[in-house]
């Protein structure tokens, strides 16, 4: 990060801030977590661990799964925690001024949809409360998000677990969940989604 | 601590079998103690991580579709050069050792395969699909304002409920 803020000159710095990063550097600090989080104090990369901890905390009931000393991964929580800071921080102080620029075959075929709004990073017609009270919202919002949660901790970890700490430490079982999870969104997005987005 | 001490111990020591079974990752590998507020700095990690997150337009459903549709290089590019960065980071401190900066050795423990991965994998892809947002996204969709994501949240913690609930019928 202090390069970037180095490499540039003052006047400029906040409006290259403030523009969507580009990759290169936007990837390199996210694979920059792992070995931040090893050497601060032996934490593996890992998100989606925290909703188990928080149904381990919250109500294990009498499930198995459920039963382990949470409070030592209490770090997760202080590590989203984070995250959700971060968002925050970016979305008050980073403001992109700007729509944000998509594929232009991607917002072609989601007008046909009615999905107009290029505004944020999330489309107002899906993500809002108004759409909850829709089908489409319902099964979008509910639904995704618990084959979402399903699913991470079927496969023991979700991107950060698998693809990024997994793959970084040459894990062929992770290799296997990352190849799954793409393969699950290409079907998705490809051939179930329209028909959802249609509704 | 010595650092040749710590690894025996840890095997014995480890009576938490159920947080390790099916997903050995994502847990705390540290044998010390410390005060609360030395888990401030995953606080500190957090919040880089989260403003990366939105700047790079991670979070947006719309390049999670363009991924998915092969439109954009975009995420390709972030998750593949993170995990060149991260495999070049877990190399070095392998090879060279590095302590952490309390001077514990760095455990690493190797993935079991199960068809969890296969299965859950899958039904994760679908999932990521269609909110756009794997969980680390989802907590920061939340801090950028998008209060409705709480509503996927919610519903991802039912999710991961559920599969603890049906986790010994289910195949592995």
């Amino acid at each position: 990060m202090l390069t970037i803020i180095f490499a540039v000159n003052n006047k400029k710095m906040t409006e290259v801030l403030r523009g969507p990063w580009p990759w290169y550097v936007a990837g390199p600090l996210i694979g920059l977590t792992v070995p931040a989080l090893l050497l601060l104090g032996n934490k593996h990369f890992g998100i989606s661990a925290n909703l188990r901890h928080l149904c381990a905390a919250c109500f294990p009931g009498r499930i198995k799964f459920f039963q382990y000393d949470w409070k030592k991964e209490i770090w997760n929580f202080f590590f989203v925690a984070g995250i959700l800071a971060g968002g925050l921080i970016a979305a008050r102080l980073l403001v992109n001024p700007q729509p944000v620029s998509i594929a232009p075959a991607l917002a072609k075929e989601l007008a046909g949809y009615g999905i107009h709004d290029h505004q944020g990073l999330l489309p107002a017609e899906l993500f809002s409360w108004q759409s909850l009270f829709s089908l489409r919202g319902l099964i979008m919002l509910v639904g995704g998000g618990f084959l979402t949660g399903f699913g991470t901790r079927y496969a023991g970890g979700c991107t950060s677990g698998h693809a990024i700490m997994g793959l970084s430490n040459l894990q062929w079982p992770s290799l296997v969940a990352t190849v799954m999870f793409m393969a699950g969104g290409f079907l998705m997005a490809n051939l179930v989604l329209p028909f959802i987005l249609r509704l | 601590m010595q650092a040749s001490s710590i690894e025996p111990r840890v095997r014995e020591n480890n009576m938490d079998f159920e947080v390790r079974s099916q997903d050995t990752i994502c847990v705390n590998e540290s044998q010390q103690q410390h005060p609360w507020w030395y888990n401030l700095k995953y606080m500190a990690v957090g919040i880089l991580f989260g403003i990366v997150l939105v700047k790079a337009e991670v979070i947006s459903w719309f390049r999670i579709q363009e991924m998915f549709r092969l439109q954009s290089f975009h995420m390709y590019g972030v998750i593949g050069s993170a995990v060149v960065v991260g495999i070049i980071s877990v190399w070095l401190i392998k090879r060279f050792n590095i302590k952490t900066i309390h001077g514990e050795k760095v455990i690493f423990h190797p993935k079991q395969f199960n068809k969890g991965q296969v299965y859950g994998g899958l039904l994760f892809g679908l999932g990521w699909a269609i909110t756009g947002a794997c969980p680390g996204p989802l907590f920061a969709q939340i801090g950028t304002g998008a209060l409705v994501v709480t509503v996927v949240l919610v519903s991802a913690i039912a999710g991961t409920w559920m599969y603890g609930y049906l986790r010994e019928k289910l195949p592995h």
